[in-house]
């Protein structure tokens, strides 16, 4: 499929550098975006069981928000690290 | 209409202004980093220097409920009473990194210091440096490798998975990721706010009150920013008191 569309390309007078520039456009998006998508979960889930820890025992909320933060920091990461790959995908 | 989007290494890199071609050569990061130096010390000193209301008020209050929350929130809740003479780096670590985050959102300046990797890495490194020598410190060279390398309670023949993933992940990419983050996270803030103000400032020019639409999401995501800037600070020094308490206590 690549090969047609490099050869549609070809005919419109697109050059190769800018074809691939195109390519690494797309790999970047498509990259973060799936880097987004475990973290986005992991997050939630996070979050939601600190929500429902505070509701139980609101005494406990100090030590739970303080641990909820850490548990969103390492999950984070993951998706910093993808955002870090598209900006060095960028063209 | 046309949309001009400037490439990112444009947002990031700033004309060298004085000294150029030297090591010491100053740009708007170095600035805003002095800066920032500067008003940590200045806050810390001119509220240590008066003690002569009881009541206090300006910089002494926001020095003494900025301690306050750096020992209930951070040390108490990570390494304990032990912890408190690591009181001044982390408070220093905690001010210095929010006055060169919150930058982002001041007129004028908006850049938020930290999307340069120089200082976060630095800092990460320094953390790292202290974190391992507390660890040998307290539990000696063996002891230190063999807590953080062979954590207790983990089936013996796990430990063919489980200390290569500790040894990489202990001593090669907790500076990293601890730089990462705060690099990443001001990088992704500032890059997101030059998008709304751009989209505004297009709109401006075509329709007038098209503008109103991206102005309005600018204006809320600097408010985010301010969050931002805080967390980011926040979660750096939690992470280094993490650490460090991690070396301090081994797991039992």
């Amino acid at each position: 499929m690549l090969h047609i569309l490099a050869q549609s390309l070809a005919q419109t007078g697109t050059e190769a550098g800018e074809f691939l520039d195109g390519l690494k456009a797309i790999g970047a998006g498509l990259g973060y975006g799936l880097a987004a998508v475990g973290p986005g979960v992991g997050i939630g889930i996070v979050v939601g069981n600190a929500i429902s820890a505070m509701a139980r025992q609101p005494e406990s909320a100090g030590m739970v928000r303080t641990t909820m933060f850490l548990g969103i920091a390492f999950t984070e990461a993951l998706a910093l690290i993808g955002f870090v790959v598209f900006i060095l995908l960028l063209p | 209409m046309n949309l001009e989007f400037p490439p990112v290494s444009h947002l990031f890199d700033w004309p060298t202004l004085w000294l150029d071609g030297t090591p010491l050569a100053v740009n708007k990061t170095v600035l805003i980093y002095l800066g920032a130096t500067v008003v940590t010390m200045a806050l810390f000193w001119t509220a240590g220097r008066r003690r002569d209301s009881l009541v206090p008020a300006g910089a002494q209050h926001v020095a003494e409920s900025g301690v306050n929350f750096i020992e209930s929130s951070v040390v108490m809740q990570t390494i304990g009473p032990e912890g408190r003479k690591f009181m001044p780096f982390l408070t220093t670590i905690f001010f210095f990194i929010l006055f060169s985050n919150i930058t982002e959102v001041i007129p004028l300046l908006q850049f938020p210091a930290n999307s340069r990797m120089a200082v976060p890495i630095t800092l990460a490194l320094l953390v790292w440096g202290i974190y391992n020598v507390i660890g040998v410190k307290r539990q000696g060279l063996l002891g230190y490798l063999k807590n953080s390398l062979f954590p207790p309670g983990v089936p013996k023949a796990l430990y063919v998975i489980v200390t290569p993933i500790e040894l990489v992940s202990t001593f090669v990419v907790r500076p990293f990721s601890l730089a990462i983050r705060l690099w990443a996270n001001m990088v992704a803030g500032h890059l997101l706010l030059v998008t709304f103000a751009i989209l505004s400032a297009t709109l401006w020019d075509s329709t007038y009150a098209g503008a109103a639409v991206p102005f309005a999401m600018l204006i809320l995501m600097t408010g985010f920013e301010i969050l931002v800037s805080v967390l980011q600070a926040f979660i750096f020094t939690i992470l280094t008191a993490v650490y460090i308490g991690g070396s301090m206590h081994p797991a039992h």
